[in-house]
């Protein structure tokens, strides 16, 4: 039974902030990937904790695990009460689209899509133009004028990532080889840690010194792989430069974890409408600790920052992949 | 299924599985115990949310309906001894049948579109499952590596197909646009009105459920009462007798398949067509893994895979209610959910054992 205390502590503790959350308290719908990915459902968790710990608020949270659950709990936690919902993923586009119209006074939140209904927040990330500054970054730390990416799997979001990693990186240096590899292409490719850190062997063995990885907890394998090689690498959604300290070079933050908390925070009368979370907004960005601070100079802070604030004041545009479909630097 | 002990057949096909399901739901209810939650509530919850009101019975024979076509799938390839574990691959190649049948075809009414459909899903599925036949039949490569294989590049097709070719422009989710409204399946919820039973309108079970209770007596009657049907159970028990009886094992191999893949794929009219009204990445989700289950705790027989879909349905449902109202984390549904599998599949001499050790006692008693 000692094994399983840990477990029965873990059960009681999440008993006090899901169980006995009151109606109109607020509820997280988390994606398929499940709650601890340590990536963009952890993000919307922590977020979610950070606002119970500050409010001393209650909660309610659910993972699906069926593509018709999503509608399902969508409802079951607007009948219940709950108030505001938000709702993780882009994949819940049409999940709200079919549910929230039945529920006018209840607010929801999308997260990562679009959906115009007057009960709906949808709140989007600007992920190339924090993707263009750690490519920037990794471009100018390279030693073999070589980088790599390692996606999940090949859909518009993730390329979106890539595209702008290549801007960035070919902005610094036109002549640089982006080497771009996909882990796979069913679900399982966002918890494929093994075969990450193969892809990033490959990588590497291709020349590459320095990899991003944009691929949920795959990504972990990467890190770990890059740290073995004594190679560097780059985190993404949350700051994860303390898990490799001195390999990992910086992380492409996208502050999922702020746009939950900010949802939780505004409550049911909330302001709907699309949110874009950029770089102006403070969406997305990268990450500076004292993990990774030696390994980035001034001067590359100097480049990086002239081109946060040309992108902000709108001088310069990074391409969005999702747009059009086509990414100018590939 | 040759060492099967002595136990009269009903106790078979009854009390083996109902002790199998027990054991695991009282292993479960330790595992709840253990994590410091109530089973009594567990059990009540899942029970109530699955047969409690017409909302989880609706949601309870939707994922059954999946489970009985991937169920049927396993069995009739597991008559001829084949093991088929390519449904998976399967029904996301019949979903895909589905989408292309639903989204370039102008129809006039779901009737029309439903039959095309059907057809469209058993067909792709069939041309899917063909390929490992072939070359079980021909070349000798074994069918459980094959299927398996294809499952994969089944999934990748799928991924690629919907993200170059079926997605919507600007969307950046991997998935069909919508089906035009007239395609849409009438729901249980519709079709019960019209008998003026009232039942739930949100549960997405649809017309599918009756094909699939259709195909339940279709393979029945294939197996059992048709001659290929007889021809496929006789070179599952004996490959060298049915080829001596001049059975032709190339040929049967393929058929087997055949219509195996084509049950796999018809999954997707309850999924593709009832449900999601859109082809999406993962429209199968475990449902053709399920159907191994299914079809082992089933016996291979389209009545027993009927009431082990409704079983699996029902762990569905009332693992979806637990993870609503409980603070049960969703790795230990799936855990009960492995429990039922491992006890009435891989562990099915455990049960049988002792059972026949009974019925030979009492016998010798009598």
């Amino acid at each position: 039974m000692t094994a399983l205390k840990p477990l029965a502590l873990t059960a009681s503790v999440l008993a006090l902030t899901a169980g006995i959350a009151q109606a109109d308290a607020p509820a997280l719908m988390f994606d398929m990937g499940g709650k601890f990915d340590k990536s963009f459902n952890e993000a919307a968790y922590n977020g979610a904790e950070r606002w119970r710990e500050s409010t001393g608020g209650t909660y309610r949270e659910i993972e699906i695990s069926a593509e018709a659950q999503r509608v399902q709990f969508a409802r079951r936690l607007a009948e219940a009460g709950s108030d505001p919902i938000v709702v993780l993923g882009f994949a819940n586009e049409p999940t709200l689209v079919e549910v929230a119209p039945d529920y006018p006074d209840t607010a929801f939140v999308l997260i990562d899509a679009v959906v115009d209904l007057p009960n709906v927040r949808s709140v989007i990330f600007a992920e190339q133009e924090g993707s263009y500054l750690v490519g920037m970054l990794a471009a100018m730390a390279t030693e073999t004028n070589t980088i790599s990416f390692v996606g999940g799997m090949e859909i518009p979001l993730i390329t979106a990532f890539a595209c702008g990693y290549a801007q960035g990186a070919k902005a610094v240096n036109p002549d640089i080889n982006v080497i771009v590899n996909y882990t796979g292409s069913t679900p399982a490719a966002w918890n494929d840690p093994v075969r990450g850190g193969e892809i990033a062997q490959a990588q590497f063995s291709q020349g590459s010194d320095i990899v991003f990885a944009a691929a949920g907890g795959t990504g972990l394998g990467v890190l770990q792989a890059a740290e073995d090689a004594g190679l560097k690498s780059i985190g993404v959604d949350s700051n994860q430069n303390h898990l490799h300290p001195g390999s990992v070079l910086t992380s492409m933050l996208k502050l999922v974890d702020q746009a939950v908390y900010d949802a939780f925070t505004d409550g049911p009368d909330m302001e709907t409408g699309v949110v874009v979370m950029d770089l102006a907004a403070g969406g997305v960005g990268y990450a500076v600790d004292e993990h990774n601070e030696h390994l980035i100079s001034a001067e590359m802070i100097d480049a990086v920052e002239a081109a946060r604030a040309a992108i902000i004041a709108g001088e310069l545009s990074v391409h969005d992949y999702r747009t059009d479909s086509t990414c100018p630097a590939f | 299924m040759s060492s099967r002990g002595k136990i009269p057949h009903w106790a078979d096909v009854t009390l083996v599985p109902l002790f199998s399901v027990a054991l695991a739901f009282a292993l479960s209810a330790v595992l709840i115990w253990a994590i410091g939650e109530s089973p009594w509530q567990a059990v009540k919850l899942m029970v109530e949310g699955a047969f409690g009101s017409s909302y989880g019975w609706g949601y309870t024979l939707f994922y059954a309906t999946n489970f009985i076509f991937t169920g049927l799938a396993v069995s009739v390839a597991f008559q001829a001894r084949l093991f088929n574990i390519g449904g998976e691959g399967q029904a996301l190649l019949g979903g895909l049948g589905v989408a292309l049948i639903c989204l370039y075809i102008p129809w006039p009414h779901w009737s029309v579109a439903l039959i095309a459909a059907s057809l469209g899903a058993a067909l792709f599925g069939a041309a899917w499952a063909i390929i490992p036949g072939y070359l079980q039949a021909k070349r000798g490569s074994h069918i459980v590596i094959t299927t398996i294989m294809f499952n994969f590049i089944a999934a990748s097709l799928l991924g690629y197909i919907l993200v170059n070719v079926l997605r919507v422009p600007g969307s950046q989710d991997p998935a069909s646009p919508r089906f035009p409204s007239e395609v849409a399946l009438p729901k249980l919820h519709e079709m019960l009105a019209l008998v003026g039973i009232p039942f739930s309108t949100v549960p997405p079970v649809n017309i599918a459920l009756l094909i699939a209770i259709g195909m339940c007596f279709m393979v029945w009657y294939m197996l059992w009462r048709t001659r290929l049907g007889y021809q496929i159970r006789a070179f599952g028990e004996s490959e060298p007798a049915a080829q001596y009886a001049g059975i032709s094992p190339a040929r049967i191999t393929i058929y087997v398949m055949l219509i195996s893949g084509g049950l796999a794929g018809l999954m997707a009219v309850n999924a593709v067509m009832g449900e999601q009204q859109r082809l999406v990445m993962n429209a199968v989700e475990g449902a053709g893994f399920i159907g191994i289950a299914v079809a082992l705790m089933g016996r291979n027989h389209p009545f027993g895979v009927f009431l082990a879909a409704i079983l699996f349905g029902f762990l569905y449902q009332g693992g979806a209610e637990l993870a609503l109202w409980m603070s049960i984390p969703r790795e230990l549904i799936v855990v009960i959910q492995a429990l039922v599998i491992l006890f009435t599949g891989a562990l099915d001499n455990m049960v049988r054992m002792p059972i026949a050790r009974v019925f030979a006692r009492r016998k010798r008693a009598g």
